[in-house]
């Protein structure tokens, strides 16, 4: 049985969402993103970035709060959330023995995707990601910027509606990380929406329509860049009009750690 | 201490072997030292009674070729196991990056690094060697004298051989088949060695006597009569064990010229070799030319079909999880030999069954639950976890099937009611093996599956208990069913407590 929420145009709703390790890592978080958006969740290290992502795409059950994508309770009916859902981690986990063909294979077979429509998704993917020439290679001898690429083609071979990267471009090379983005701008066009962790700023400031700052497992500043910007600048004078993104977020994430 | 010299380089590592075994004992947890220490010193008073049962009466015993060829066969086993820890450590030694960057990148002469490495490794197989020998000596000591310390000398002995043999052999394979190559024949090599000496005697007791006792064959007329003369230079080690002191000190000083040797050719090259080894998995580009279209499926099936290719196509993993096997080669050779006789040699089999059918069900279970390496996708799909786990372990008892039901058809021509035993025992001592690898399911990498066992003793314990358990069952179930329903009440209690005592009911 779906349990669908009332209709929402919102790709993903969050409310009151905690999860407590030996202290609480994500702290009564709200956070909604519309669908179609490029949303980047930006905050220093230990914020609750991945915590909260984790339990989006149902790798970690919430102590409390509500998790909805595009309106399907996350926490009732996972397996329904999850099949418009594709989650990628900084540390791309493939199958080494397994060929990015049949890792497509294996992730289509999951999704239960038909094998014809799999077929010609894992075809584009491949030519898209110039991973065409390794196709039939085993993944063990690939870089780190190949195995992200095949795990990101395994991620839209499904043709998710909402796609979850933590940290994608981590320790990718200019080209590797020119190919993940324009992937992940093209899926935006097509009306697609992504939520994103990254400590690169220049790529939140670039590729995101909205930014959400975390610090302490609690959303602390979000909206566009210039609203960032007003925000940062109104509360301690610590960023002010054309200060870049990276300005503005140690300004935000210095006033809550002031405030804290 | 003067950093940069091999007694400086010497206690770094036997800081870090400390370390690294205190570790291993704990699982990483220190507070349990206490513990563990305890149960070691049980264990060994165990181990003392039963070496008095085993060895305490030979300690007497006149020194004739009989005694020679039982004590060197002996010997020749435990050395052969020796190499094979000698190979995987060198294997290591190789191959794993850990601290070499910084030891090649700093201005230290690395050669001494590695000279001392190589000898840590003939001391740790020794070391290792040491206590599992101990119980035995120790009664041989009480029970016959001194003399007998001489054992402990020849441990130190086979441990600067196999050290030496196992360098020796790994840097031919080097030069020989590459370093891509080497690590894989070195580590199924290593997994085989022993067990392929044990085998070969037991299969040649079964072709000569019809009895898989090897000890039938050692002690076989035919080995004593061709076994050379008592002050033979073959029985040197035997005799040092039994306190020949010149004998201890031929076999000890060849030993340690052996590793000298190994030490000085190898040592300054080391560095070459280690820089090689790491460059061979940067250039392994395995092709797969299947360009078959996908095929329909459903989550079930891809996850059946994945957990086999994964299985298929890694080699290494194949030597260590169907090593377990090798030991049923006896037993198939037994069931050909008897194919016509029809003696009662079936009810030595059906425990051996179910005995190997539970320890590779263990294997393979904790390779599809535990060992998953992209944990965060198969987790992410829009199945539920329980559905996932139904198809993993469809996936091993696929492979039990296929593995033992040629073995079961066989012997259901022979004797259908011990196949059916046989059956009921695979199946039984597989679920059972299954389970208790689900209830403690930890997520790890299938590399790690050689260090599986750390990650939980009561789970690897109850795993053995429960397989041995369901073998004696099916043995006593061959002859007499109502017999058996007091192994099978402890084998079940076995089960049981591996439930109470896993992670998940003991959080509940």
């Amino acid at each position: 049985m779906k349990h669908v929420m009332p209709l929402s145009p919102f790709a993903l709703e969050i409310g009151g969402l905690v999860k407590r390790f030996d202290r609480p890592a994500v702290d009564g978080l709200d956070l909604k993103v519309r669908t179609g958006e490029f949303y980047a969740l930006l905050g220093p290290n230990g914020a609750g970035k991945t915590t909260t992502l984790r339990m989006i795409a149902g790798l970690l059950r919430p102590d409390a709060g509500t998790i909805s994508v595009a309106g399907i309770d996350a926490l009732a009916d996972p397996a329904a959330a999850k099949q418009i859902m594709a989650w990628i981690s900084d540390e791309p986990m493939i199958y080494d023995k397994l060929t990015p063909r049949e890792y497509l294979e294996f992730v289509a077979g999951l999704w239960g995707i038909a094998p014809a429509l799999a077929e010609e998704r894992a075809q584009e993917l491949l030519s898209w990601l110039d991973l065409k020439p390794h196709a039939h290679e085993r993944c063990e001898g690939f870089s780190k910027g190949m195995r992200q690429k095949v795990a990101l083609a395994g991620a839209l071979v499904h043709d998710p509606r909402v796609i979850i990267l933590d940290e994608p471009l981590t320790g990718l090379d200019a080209g590797s990380a020119r190919q993940v983005k324009s992937v992940l701008r093209e899926r935006v066009k097509a009306g697609g929406t992504i939520i994103m962790t990254t400590h690169i700023l220049e790529v939140a400031e670039r590729m995101a329509d909205r930014i959400g700052v975390i610090a302490h497992g609690k959303l602390i500043a979000e909206g566009t860049l210039e609203e960032l910007r007003l925000q940062a600048g109104r509360t301690n004078g610590g960023a002010s009009d054309g200060a870049s993104l990276e300005d503005t977020f140690l300004a935000l994430v210095a006033e809550q750690a002031q405030a804290a | 201490m003067t950093p940069g010299t091999a007694v400086w380089f010497a206690r770094h590592e036997s800081r870090l072997a400390w370390r690294d075994w205190l570790s291993m004992i704990t699982a990483g947890r220190r507070e349990r030292l206490r513990r563990v220490v305890i149960a070691i010193l049980v264990f060994a008073i165990f181990m003392h009674f039963v070496a008095y049962w085993m060895v305490g009466r030979y300690a007497d015993t006149p020194v004739d070729t009989s005694m020679l060829v039982t004590i060197t066969a002996s010997v020749l086993l435990s050395w052969l196991l020796m190499i094979s820890q000698a190979m995987e450590s060198m294997t290591r030694a190789f191959y794993s990056r850990s601290d070499l960057d910084l030891i090649l990148a700093s201005p230290v002469a690395a050669q001494r690094l590695f000279a001392v490495r190589i000898a840590t490794v003939g001391v740790s197989v020794a070391m290792m060697a040491i206590p599992l020998a101990a119980p035995f000596i120790d009664i041989l000591v009480v029970r016959g004298g001194l003399r007998w310390m001489g054992a402990y000398g020849l441990i130190v002995a086979m441990g600067a051989a196999a050290a030496a043999l196992a360098v020796a052999f790994t840097v031919a394979l080097f030069r020989i088949i590459g370093p891509r190559r080497t690590r894989l024949v070195a580590q199924v090599v290593a997994a085989v060695i022993g067990a392929a000496f044990v085998i070969g005697l037991q299969v040649a007791a079964i072709l000569s006597y019809g009895t898989i006792s090897r000890v039938s064959v050692l002690q076989s007329s035919a080995v004593l009569s061709h076994a050379p003369d008592l002050d033979s230079i073959v029985w040197w080690p035997a005799r040092a064990a039994m306190g020949d002191w010149l004998a201890l000190i031929g076999v000890l000083a060849v030993s340690c010229a052996l590793l000298v040797a190994a030490i000085a050719l190898v040592s300054p090259r080391f560095g070459e070799y280690a820089t090689a080894a790491a460059g061979a998995a940067a250039v392994s580009v395995s092709q797969t030319g299947r360009q078959s279209a996908f095929k329909k499926t459903s989550p079930r099936r891809a996850l059946r079909r994945k957990e086999w290719t994964l299985l298929r196509r890694d080699p290494w993993l194949v030597s260590q999880t169907f090593m377990q096997m090798l030991y049923l080669i006896p037993p198939a050779v037994l069931l050909w030999r008897s194919f016509d006789d029809g003696n009662g040699a079936y009810n030595l089999l059906v425990p051996v069954l179910v005995m190997a059918a539970g320890q590779l069900a263990g294997g393979l279970a904790w390779l599809a639950i535990s060992g998953e390496d992209a944990p965060d996708l198969v987790a992410t799909a829009p199945v539920p976890a329980g559905f996932i786990l139904r198809a993993k372990v469809e996936a091993v008892l696929g492979v039990i099937a296929v593995v033992f039901a040629p073995m079961v058809v066989v012997l259901a021509m022979l004797s259908p009611w011990h196949a059916l035993v046989a059956s009921g025992g695979i199946v039984i001592a597989t679920t059972a093996a299954t389970a208790i690898q689900l209830w403690f399911r930890s997520q790890a990498k299938r590399s790690q599956f050689r260090r599986r066992q750390l990650s939980s003793r009561v789970a690897t314990f109850t795993e053995a208990f429960s397989s041995i358990g369901w073998a004696a069952t099916a043995a006593v179930a061959s002859v007499s069913l109502v017999l058996a329903i007091a192994p099978a009440l402890i084998a079940f209690l076995v089960v049981a407590g591996a439930w109470i005592m896993s992670p998940r009911t003991a959080a509940a």
